[in-house]
């Protein structure tokens, strides 16, 4: 569904992404690891396309879309949600979501008919929020949020775009355990319809949600695999879950 | 509801009390009042509610006078055709600013709007044809509107047209979107909004109606001159929006009528014990105009109009 062929990005003499090749199947959820400063972001941003790599390429459904804007692969499925959450602080949830509607239906050149006469965008919307449990708080405006709860719609907005890949970069940045549990419950009901390919950091998350994992270690990939093999690798110990405590190693 | 009629009659029956009291100076001061009204209004849109700060408005009005005026000057003086050339030119002239422009940010946009409105203001300025840097005087309105009870309500009928439009638009798709980019760029176009079309779009609306506004500037004086396009010009439509309210519908229009009306009220009526103080006073009204903005942009950040509804946050 995705495949990255040999993507590199240098910032200056610092080597964020040093050719990265990847596939993420359809229909599965695709856990991308590694210590920070390995360049998960900077890969995510260039899957995403709001950075242009140096070289290599990006093909999406088949399709070289490695020159295609951010918002032209949000047209044809391709979503993501920030690691640092980037939401309208001033529009309500339901308007944060209803706009994320908009933006998939159709064209915003028009002009003179009211936005609150378009039921079927709020009616979307709003099944959106019942999806990720916000739909009792509507009405709130994002910035009054909590965190946890911003963090969720974060990943709402990504999914109003009805992705068919939805690129996840840490969605649970900050969260406590019980927060973090209602994403991975929420990531387990979208997956039957949504491709993931989840950044994160909570190892537990990690190994309970994803299909295969790929681990990224100074802007390559180190190596792909089922969450056992992953785990069993001696490479991937030594270079990365060797820094995490053995507890989680052995999650 | 009610108080939206009460301001209408009060509106509609002005001029004609002025004119009972053989009283025109005031129609025609009203009538000034509100086509800055509609040049602010303009402005609003693209700054309040585009979060586009531009310096240069003042082009798009000049670019609208000055084609009204040329068509006058060439004997083309149906309104019909005047003014919509004069929104197309304006239109014209925001698109290819706009185009170049909105390709910044922040402090660049600012200075780069302010950049191409100097260049259109030199432009004009040897624009030998047509003045010059005398400026053009036109033997007529356009459409022979030298009844001032006349101009008087096509201009309000123009500007209740232009807010009607203007609070149309700002709740429609395209305003979501334009609200939505002012608030956060990035997430607008990782939603699937293409920011750089919308904005674009945005600011040529925003430009025809200053066009349109410089149309009408031209008309009422019959005269127009480079000055319409000075960069003052651009900062005197943007002391309008801030005092009036960023964002809000009627913040360039109460805005207008504050700043033309306190200048009105500075120069032509002297106070007694200031002038026996500073005789010369009334040469620098500026002051007491700048004394205001402060006032307001302490006590009332979000503007006049944001002092009437406290509760609502600005087209939020």
């Amino acid at each position: 569904m995705l495949r990255l062929e040999g993507l590199a990005k240098h910032f200056g003499g610092v080597v964020a992404t040093d050719g990265v090749s990847l596939d993420v199947v359809q229909g599965e959820v695709h856990a991308l690891i590694g210590p920070n400063g390995a360049g998960k972001t900077t890969l995510i941003a260039q899957i995403a396309g709001s950075l242009p790599p140096d070289s290599g390429s990006v093909f999406f459904l088949e399709k070289d879309v490695t020159r295609a804007s951010l918002h032209e692969r949000v047209r044809i499925g391709l979503a993501r949600s920030y690691q640092i959450t980037s939401l309208f602080r001033r529009f309500s949830a339901l308007d944060n979501v209803a706009l994320a509607v908009q933006a998939r239906s159709g064209s915003s050149f028009s002009f003179w008919k009211p936005v609150a006469e378009e039921t079927q965008l709020f009616e979307e919307a709003s099944s959106i929020l019942h999806e990720i449990g916000l739909f009792e708080k509507k009405d709130q405006a994002a910035a009054t949020l909590a965190h946890g709860d911003q963090r969720l719609l974060e990943v709402g907005l990504a999914l109003a775009t009805r992705p068919k890949l939805v690129l996840l970069d840490e969605p649970m940045a900050g969260m406590g355990p019980e927060e973090s549990q209602r994403l991975i419950a929420l990531i387990e009901r979208i997956r039957a319809r949504v491709t993931v390919l989840l950044v994160e950091h909570d190892m537990d998350a990690v190994f309970r949600l994803a299909d295969r994992i790929s681990v990224l270690v100074s802007g390559r990939i180190l190596a792909t695999g089922r969450p056992p093999e992953i785990r069993a690798n001696a490479e991937v110990r030594r270079a990365y879950l060797g820094e995490m405590r053995g507890d989680e190693v052995a999650a | 509801m009610k108080k939206n009629i009460f301001l209408m009659v009060v509106f509609l029956i002005f001029p004609l009390a002025m004119q009972a009291v053989d009283n025109l100076f005031y129609v025609s001061f009203a009538s000034r009042v509100m086509i800055y009204a509609i040049a602010a209004t303009s402005l609003n849109l693209a700054l309040g509610y585009g979060g586009m700060i531009s310096f240069g408005h003042a082009a798009f009005v000049g670019a609208g006078a000055y084609a009204a005026s040329i068509c006058i000057a060439e004997g083309l003086t149906s309104a019909w055709l005047g003014w919509p050339a004069a929104m197309a030119a304006a239109a014209l002239a925001a698109w290819l600013i706009g185009a170049v422009s909105l390709r910044t940010r922040g402090v660049y946009f600012i200075m780069i709007t302010l950049a191409f409105a100097q260049m259109a203001f030199y432009l004009v300025n040897s624009m030998k044809a047509y003045g010059g840097d005398e400026g053009l005087t036109l033997p007529q309105r356009a459409s022979n509107l030298g009844n001032e009870v006349a101009f008087y309500y096509v201009v309000l009928f123009i500007l209740f047209a232009t807010l009607l439009l203007l609070n149309r638009l700002v709740n429609s798709r395209f305003g979501r979107a334009i609200i939505a980019i002012r608030e956060n760029e990035t997430r607008a176009e990782a939603v699937g909004l293409p920011v750089f079309r919308y904005q674009l779009a945005c600011f040529v609306i925003a430009g025809a109606f200053a066009g349109l506004a410089g149309a009408l500037l031209a008309s009422h004086g019959k005269y127009v001159n480079p000055n319409v396009l000075h960069w003052s010009q651009s900062g005197e439509l943007m002391i309008m929006v801030i005092l009036g309210g960023v964002g809000r519908l009627w913040g360039g229009a109460i805005g207008a009528a504050v700043l033309l009306g306190l200048e009105h009220l500075l120069t032509d009526y002297p106070i007694g014990w200031l002038a026996r103080i500073a005789p010369n006073y009334q040469d620098h009204v500026g002051l007491g105009v700048g004394l205001v903005l402060l006032a307001i942009v302490l006590f009332a950040p979000q503007g006049i109009a944001g002092l009437f509804d406290r509760s609502k946050r600005a087209a939020a």
